[in-house]
């Protein structure tokens, strides 16, 4: 069966710069990938090449679909759900619409299911997203995104300004989405303590190329990657 | 007393006026930062097409009035796909001073197309008064006011509670963000002025039974816009119509109680406004300051 993504020599660039020199991974169904590196690695491009945020040229396979030349809208309703850097929260607008954005492209946005697994944001529905912690801003993207009815949610570092406390609880949730939903992840972090705690596999980026891949367990006790990123 | 309340009526509708074509510039300057300052030859544009429609303007035919909004409509949009878009990733100022090729060359097309003349344009209002409590309130007015406040609280309802709405108001706030909803956000920008346009030629169509219809009908109007747009804050619609409504009261009381300020006089107490409202308050009286945490 082939995978739900499939990225074969991917190439990015930023005007001149180049990001990506020939990057190629896959994600499973249902699995949680993690992708590693230090700033500028190339991580955040990585996702980017997939949701069409960024120009780039090789293959990106999603779904059996060949996605390399889709604009950001046209992958979105591919079934990718892309958590930008930063979030994307629309600040200015309530919680409520915000979800409401989440399921622009579904016919009937199941609501409901979403709120089963944040219940609090029945209670801040009216509240203006801006004014969320930024713990609660995280939940929202997540509750937004999955309303979109992904087959693969990406997102980048989510713990990002997060005390550790909220981002083993943002882990948490992404690993019930994963295993109650069947939803595969990809995920972009600098804690690679616990984005290999929640992943079945992971790669590791170094300026724009592959450096390591191979399950979390084996991520885990690779020296290289304890050194670096692990920090012991 | 008489005289304040029909001041006041008056002021309102020249006020709405204002109102609604100030609203049109914040609309397209939010989803695009873009100050459209084709905004008013537009809506005169769209006016003489409503002229022609009614046969040159014998008698004003509510089915041409419609007919116009959904021409300015597709007439918005389609300048949006073919001039504006292009240049999405020029500067700002690149499209800002497209807007102003396309001010003048709607201006010199509506001339040569129907000649530079006055024409009449009918009102869809008769010329007659209510008499309430000794106050005369013009039909006219409170006509003018009614349609354009209709057409205002339209546009409200579509932002406020259609899905189309909610994209194009989170189009604007992050255009990135909601592509990744999947949101096709230049066609909605179209969209947006598609919208800007008829509500243009709403206020064009209302303008012209006392100005009459000539190619530099709205040039004034503009400045009144952008003064009532700069007053309400620029990015905020409510900020527009109130920003409009209170410019047009106040024009009419000091033409009414301040003898120096006449007619004459009326432009440049607007544009002082505008300078005073950037110089004192530049984010407008109902400039908002989001709150943002991170």
């Amino acid at each position: 069966m082939p995978a739900l993504l499939e990225l074969s020599d991917v190439t990015a660039r930023y005007g001149q710069v180049v990001a990506l020199h020939g990057v190629s991974l896959t994600v499973e169904d249902g699995e949680i990938v993690a992708l590693l590196g230090a700033n500028g690695a190339g991580k955040t491009t990585t996702l980017r090449s997939v949701s069409g945020t960024v120009r780039r040229s090789g293959d990106v396979v999603f779904g059996g679909k060949r996605l390399a030349r889709a604009t950001p809208e046209v992958v979105a309703r591919h079934g990718v759900a892309h958590v930008p850097e930063g979030r994307g929260i629309f600040a200015e607008l309530t919680v409520w619409e915000n979800l409401r954005m989440g399921g622009y492209i579904v016919r009937r946005p199941d609501f409901a299911t979403v709120l089963g697994y944040f219940p609090w944001l029945q209670e801040r529905r009216n509240q203006q997203a801006g004014t969320l912690s930024g713990g609660e801003q995280q939940m929202l993207a997540l509750a937004r995104a999955f309303l979109s009815r992904p087959r693969l949610l990406m997102l980048d570092e989510p713990s990002l300004g997060l005390a550790p406390m909220i981002t083993r609880e943002v882990f948490r949730v992404v690993t019930e989405l994963n295993q109650k939903e069947g939803l595969a992840v990809l995920v972009v972090e600098q804690n690679a303590a616990v984005a290999l705690a929640a992943a079945q596999r992971g790669y590791v980026l170094e300026t724009g190329r592959i450096a390591v891949a191979g399950s979390a367990a084996e991520l885990k006790s690779n020296d290289a990657v304890r050194t670096a990123y692990l920090g012991y | 007393m008489q005289t304040f309340f029909q001041t006041l009526t008056t002021g309102l509708s020249d006020g709405s006026i204002y109102g609604s074509l100030a609203l049109a510039l914040v609309l397209i300057y939010k989803a695009t930062e873009v100050i459209n300052f084709a905004q008013g030859e537009m809506a005169m544009f769209t006016t003489y097409i409503a002229w022609a429609l009614m046969g040159h303007g014998s008698t004003f035919e509510w089915w041409a009035f419609f007919a116009t909004l959904g021409i300015a409509f597709i007439g918005g949009a389609a300048l949006q796909q073919t001039v504006i878009r292009p240049l999405e990733r020029a500067s700002v100022l690149t499209a800002v001073m497209a807007t102003i090729a396309l001010l003048v060359i709607l201006n010199g097309l509506a001339a040569w197309i129907w000649s530079p003349q006055l024409q009449f344009f009918p009102s869809p209002f008769p010329t007659s008064s209510w008499v309430i409590g000794g106050v005369h309130i013009s039909k006219q007015d409170a006509g003018t006011f009614g349609v354009v406040m209709a057409c205002v609280l339209i546009l409200w309802l579509f932002f406020r509670f259609t899905k189309l709405g909610l994209a194009m108001r989170a189009g604007a706030l992050n255009p990135g963000a909601a592509r990744l909803m999947g949101v096709r956000a230049s066609w909605l920008l179209a969209l947006g002025w598609g919208f800007a346009a008829a509500l243009g030629a709403v206020s064009g169509m209302m303008v012209a039974p006392t100005v009459f219809l000539t190619p530099n009908m709205m040039q004034a109007v503009l400045i009144y816009a952008f003064a009532a747009a700069i007053l309400g804050g620029l990015e905020s619609p409510v900020g527009a119509i109130a920003g409009g409504l209170s410019l047009g009261v106040l024009l009419n009381m000091l033409g009414e109680y301040v003898h120096p300020v006449t007619t004459e006089l009326r432009l440049p107490v607007a544009l002082g406004i505008l300078l005073v409202v950037l110089l004192v308050k530049p984010a407008g009286l109902f400039g908002r300051v989001v709150v943002r945490r991170v």
